[in-house]
């Protein structure tokens, strides 16, 4: 790369940067200093972040293809300001992770996808892409157990199947078109196809939206805090810049939502419920960006925002009840707010918010969604949308908090969590509260202009009829929702199980066919080695004499053979 | 150890009376707002309070459907040779 000097300042004042710095001295230092560290690198990401003006502030070279790291514009800046804040959240509550390699990991993962959302072209893109497959996979084999290495084995292989996708379709593209510029892609060839699939893989999209609940809820309790805002979000970032309007997103989109919301019915573990829900979450978004009017994208950012914040709040409150009891599945936890009340409400908070309850981000962000649903009269995509709102307050909204904070007695009474952990929820929950009320400074970093008012008092009514009536279908239903310990078979199975014993049976079987061929050939020599010495022996027909009429005639036969083979060849 | 208020049979059946009444005012308050319809069907009365009920109740029940099909006992992988090394 070539730079000059007012580049290369440009280029050290990348956001993305101050948080690898930031890795580095937090795997460096230790007590005071590292906590310290932790705090302040997101915060100058943000810093950074914020100096910044629009535009491209320096271009580079690299491998002969024009790049531009470092391209902020509205889009960007929304999605960058809430992974830096996420960072920071998560950092604080992270503050007492044993583990010293999940915090650097959890960094260069967080400075990965700011890097992906203010590249302005795709090889900037492609490879913060694949530095956070990598950030991850550490953040999720930090934990240490053999269950979380092999789910980050898995993770990667799904991760890296992706980036090769995504690979494939950026140099398809830039062989096409001769630019590496990041704008709208249209799906006019494979090349854009490909682009697609590998982002929809990280977006969690059918078929193999698997890998997010097999992996995710293998994370340390504060691991899943950082997993579950970033890969998935970037993905909706770079589906909102590239393929906005694409009308194949909005079946996606609806399928992740139901998806995400049976599956979630189904599950005993509390942290994949909320794996389940992020899915499910994404799948608004997916649809919004499908719908791609302005309204709709503005609703699929400002959701996206929205989601990262209440999200970790519900997953800071899953992670506070493994941290305090060490237990995950909700047949084994029930009565915790009795001892926990700081981490129930805070639980209760989050699960408001994302069932889009009024007064909650949730609601100021969703109903934009739905909304661009109705003014582009797609009826039955806004029925759809409708009936998966009243499932989110069923899987996430109650479900949650039901069974880890109330149903039965488990008996347990740990206290709240550390002051740290306590604060970061907190402030959290604050958020989630202050933007569903004040809700104009998101509204106004969303990347178009914004006319929509959340608060009128049909809207307010019929998404209360909506989703209280769906509480009470929950406790009328809730003998059927029993918890139970089951998982659910997904489409990991088939590489799981069915690939692994394709894998093992044919090997078996290809040992026994070895096997029993190595036996024939055996028996055919022996057979063979008997004949032979059969003729050979003393009395046998090779060894005795024979008559001179016998010797002509097989001279002769073999002279005519060397003929006739002379005469062909 | 002492019952928590909360879970007292009273106190419970107290929450769903007030829940009852919560739901009876929603319902009623759809009667003084002025509607925000984006389509015909959402001007019938109480339309949301159904939908929302009747779609979560066919979620339940398709996922119990799903769930007869696809559940396995929680330790299914670990006893599958596939998840060990």
């Amino acid at each position: 790369m070539t730079l000059t000097d007012a580049g290369l300042a440009a280029a050290l004042g990348h956001p993305g940067l101050a948080l690898f710095v930031g890795a580095a001295a937090v795997a460096l230092l230790r007590g005071r200093l590292r906590g310290a560290a932790a705090l302040l690198a997101p915060a100058a990401a943000a810093l950074l972040l914020w100096q910044l003006p629009d535009g491209i502030p320096w271009r580079g070279h690299l491998l002969g293809l024009d790049v531009a790291p470092l391209a902020p514009d509205r889009m960007s800046r929304l999605f960058a300001t809430i992974f830096a804040l996420m960072a920071f959240a998560g950092a604080l509550f992270a503050l007492n992770q044993k583990s010293r390699m999940e915090l650097p990991a959890a960094f260069v993962y967080a400075g990965s996808a700011i890097g992906v959302v203010l590249a302005g072209d795709l090889v900037t893109v492609f490879m913060f892409w694949e530095l956070m497959a990598i950030g991850s996979t550490l953040v999720l084999w930090s934990e240490g157990g053999v269950a979380a290495y092999r789910a980050a084995r898995r993770y990667l292989a799904i991760h890296l199947l992706g980036g090769v996708l995504l690979l494939a379709g950026i140099a398809g593209h830039v062989s096409q078109t001769g630019s590496t510029g990041f704008t709208a892609l249209a799906l006019d060839g494979p090349a854009h196809w490909l682009i697609l699939v590998a982002v929809l893989l990280n977006a969690g999209a059918p078929p193999l939206s698997a890998w997010l609940p097999d992996a995710y809820p293998e994370a340390s309790w504060s691991g899943m805090v950082f997993l579950s805002a970033f890969t998935t979000k970037t993905a909706v970032y770079v589906l909102m810049r590239g393929f906005a309007g694409e009308s194949v997103l909005i079946g996606i989109g609806l399928y992740m939502v139901f998806y995400g919301i049976v599956y979630a019915l189904l599950e005993n573990d509390m942290r994949r419920i909320l794996a389940y829900s992020i899915v499910n979450q994404v799948g608004f978004m997916v649809a919004g960006i499908g719908i791609g009017t302005p309204l709709a994208i503005n609703g699929a950012a400002a959701h996206a925002f929205a989601h990262i914040l209440y999200k970790a709040l519900l997953l800071m409150s899953a992670g506070s009840v493994l941290y305090m009891t060490g237990r995950r599945k909700c047949t084994d936890l029930g009565g915790l707010f009795q001892s926990m009340p700081i981490t129930a409400a805070c639980g209760i908070v989050g699960a408001l918010a994302i069932s889009s309850f009024p007064l909650t981000s949730g609601f100021v962000s969703k109903s934009m969604v739905t909304q661009a649903a109705a003014d582009g009269h797609l009826f039955a995509v806004w029925m759809a949308l409708a009936a998966a709102s009243a499932g989110v307050f069923l899987h996430a909204g109650i479900k949650f908090p039901w069974f880890v904070f109330f149903q039965k007695d488990s008996g347990l009474r740990p206290p709240d969590p550390p002051w740290n952990m306590r604060l970061a929820m907190l402030s959290l929950a604050a958020l989630c509260v202050g933007l569903g009320i004040f809700y104009e400074p998101l509204y106004a970093l969303l990347p178009h202009p914004v006319r929509y008012h959340p608060y009128t008092g049909g809207h307010v009514v019929s998404q209360l009829q909506l989703l209280l009536f769906s509480g009470l279908a929950f406790f009328v239903m809730l003998s059927w929702l029993k918890r139970t310990l089951t998982v659910t078979l997904d489409t990991d199975w088939v590489y799981r199980v069915a690939l692994d014993r394709v894998v093992t049976d044919g090997a078996a079987l290809l040992r026994r066919v070895l096997a029993s061929a190595s036996r024939a050939w055996g028996a055919a020599l022996q057979v063979t080695g008997e004949r032979l010495r059969a003729w050979h022996a003393p009395g046998g027909p090779l060894v005795g004499p024979w008559s001179t009429g016998l010797m002509a005639l097989w001279t002769m036969l073999l002279l005519l053979a060397l003929l006739v083979s002379g005469y062909f060849w | 150890m002492q019952q928590h208020w909360l879970t007292r049979t009273q106190t419970i059946r107290r929450l769903w009376v007030v829940f009852a009444l919560i739901l009876a005012a929603t319902l009623a308050a759809q009667l003084f707002v002025a509607a925000e319809a984006h389509f015909d069907i959402e001007r019938l009365f109480g339309f949301n309070a159904v939908y929302g009920f009747a779609a979560c109740a066919l979620m339940v029940i398709g996922a119990k459907a799903i769930g007869w099909l696809l559940k396995r006992p929680d330790d299914y992988y670990q006893r599958r040779g596939g998840d060990l090394d």
